[in-house]
């Protein structure tokens, strides 16, 4: 081991969870411009992309790989993305370029920016292009406007529950989408609701406490920011259905930008937007988007691909930017 | 009571006058107009994921305009259910009149952090 990788690993750990502020700042530091970070025995271990090639092989290898992409707004034209669309294409490119081809991609919302028909119809053209042919979705708060996300329904949700939640296995893992941006309170963060909670919590009944699970939704199911909203008011409580599980991830988008965070079995990750950057949690006046210089840009936006081993502890969660 | 009256139907007939004036009259009506409606505070400003001014008190009868001047859309959504615009992306405007006397909270059902009131006095 080098000198630099022992430096990057998480030394201390206070509350035996795998994570100390130090290293969740680090891992915030490197947000948007790609970090790797790998969780085995739940220990974090946390390198920057330029050193991914010496861990890259050996842990990228398993049973079930997939794509998760966030937060397309297709639709939005303003700085520092005028062209959406040309950066949706670019992390197909990205998606397509992979060493190990994902099984499938996952899309955690804001699909579109304003919910407009055309916009939904310009990501599925888009995404025609992936060599993976399978994409499911989770609406973000952007995809509901003005209907209450009937039409989101329609297009992506046929077969799902309520408001759009599901879930489906995969070589052995049991993923769950929910959804977090519907019915939003004044003053309030995102929401699950008690009809999707007691869904969730009839859903998991049943499953082996072996069974990997992986949570996607929109806005984070822990909270990052409540000033700014980047939180989910009942994440706690399908939070608790899931606690008897030894290994949980849950993915989500909204703010983006990657970060991560671990405590006891559940790993929460955020994805980087396809469309343009966020600021860092209150480093600036509001979440709007970030006007950064064009040459910046791509370095900001990302995909992240998530891999897992079967019989090992964790998944892989690898970020990387699209520039 | 009939001032309120009087003032409540002010309010309602304000726009259509607004609109005759720059039909047939051109622009020096409008601003004469203008002046007779409660100067203060008629406007609100949606710009860095918050409601200018946070609270906004005017005159029953008066007729309330949100603008986003943000690069995100927003809504003007009432809790209680009075009002609630369609999503509004930037430059875009809300309306609103307001007719009996009492608070309006309101919120961003998007952001829903973002909130405020009128107050109608």
């Amino acid at each position: 081991m080098t000198e630099q990788k022992a430096k990057d690993e998480i030394v201390y750990d206070h509350n035996r969870d795998g994570i100390n502020r130090r290293g969740f700042l680090k891992c915030m530091a490197w947000a948007g411009t790609g970090a790797f970070c790998v969780i085995q025995g739940g220990v974090l271990k946390s390198y920057s992309l330029s050193r991914i090639s010496e861990v890259a092989a050996e842990e990228m290898k398993g049973e079930l790989s997939f794509v998760q992409i966030s937060d397309s707004h297709m639709g939005f034209n303003k700085p520092a993305n005028p062209d959406v669309a040309g950066t949706l294409r670019a992390a197909v490119d990205k998606i397509n370029a992979l060493a190990t081809p994902p099984e499938f991609l996952l899309h955690t919302g804001d699909i579109s920016h304003l919910s407009k028909p055309e916009e939904f119809d310009t990501v599925d053209q888009i995404l025609k292009g992936a060599r993976a042919k399978d994409v499911v979705f989770v609406p973000g708060e952007h995809d509901v406007l003005n209907d209450d996300g009937k039409q989101y329904l329609e297009r992506y949700g046929k077969e799902a529950k309520g408001a759009g939640w599901y879930s489906f296995d995969k070589k052995g893992v049991h993923f769950i989408g929910l959804v977090n941006v519907l019915n939003l309170k004044a003053g309030g963060l995102g929401t699950l609701g008690h009809e999707q909670l007691e869904w969730l919590e009839d859903d998991v009944k049943h499953l082996q406490t072996s069974t990997p699970i992986i949570v996607f939704a929109h806005i984070p199911l822990w909270s990052v920011y409540p000033e700014w909203g980047w939180g989910t008011e009942d994440s706690g409580q399908a939070l608790a259905y899931l606690k008897r599980f030894g290994s949980v991830t849950v993915l989500n988008g909204h703010i983006h930008q990657t970060m991560q965070k671990i405590e006891g079995n559940v790993t929460f990750h955020t994805a980087a937007s396809t469309a343009f950057p966020q600021p860092q949690p209150g480093k600036a006046d509001s979440p709007g988007p970030m006007k950064v210089p064009a040459e910046q840009l791509r370095s900001l936006l990302g995909i992240t691909d998530v891999n897992y081993v079967r019989g090992k502890h964790a998944l892989a969660v690898v970020d990387s930017s699209l520039g | 009571m009939s001032l309120r009256k009087a003032a409540c139907r002010f309010g309602l007939a304000a726009p259509l006058v607004i609109g005759l004036a720059l039909l047939f009259a051109g622009q020096r009506n409008v601003r004469a107009n203008q002046q007779e409606k409660p100067a203060a505070g008629a406007e609100v400003k949606i710009d860095n994921f918050s409601f200018g001014p946070q609270t906004l008190t005017i005159a029953a009868g008066t007729t309330v305009t949100w603008t986003n001047r943000d690069d995100i859309p927003h809504t003007v959504v009432s809790t209680d259910g009075a009002f609630k615009s369609k999503v509004l992306d930037t430059d875009e405007n809300f309306f609103y009149t307001f007719t009996k006397a009492g608070t309006y909270p309101y919120f961003c059902s998007i952001h829903p952090k973002m909130t405020a009131k009128v107050v109608v006095q």
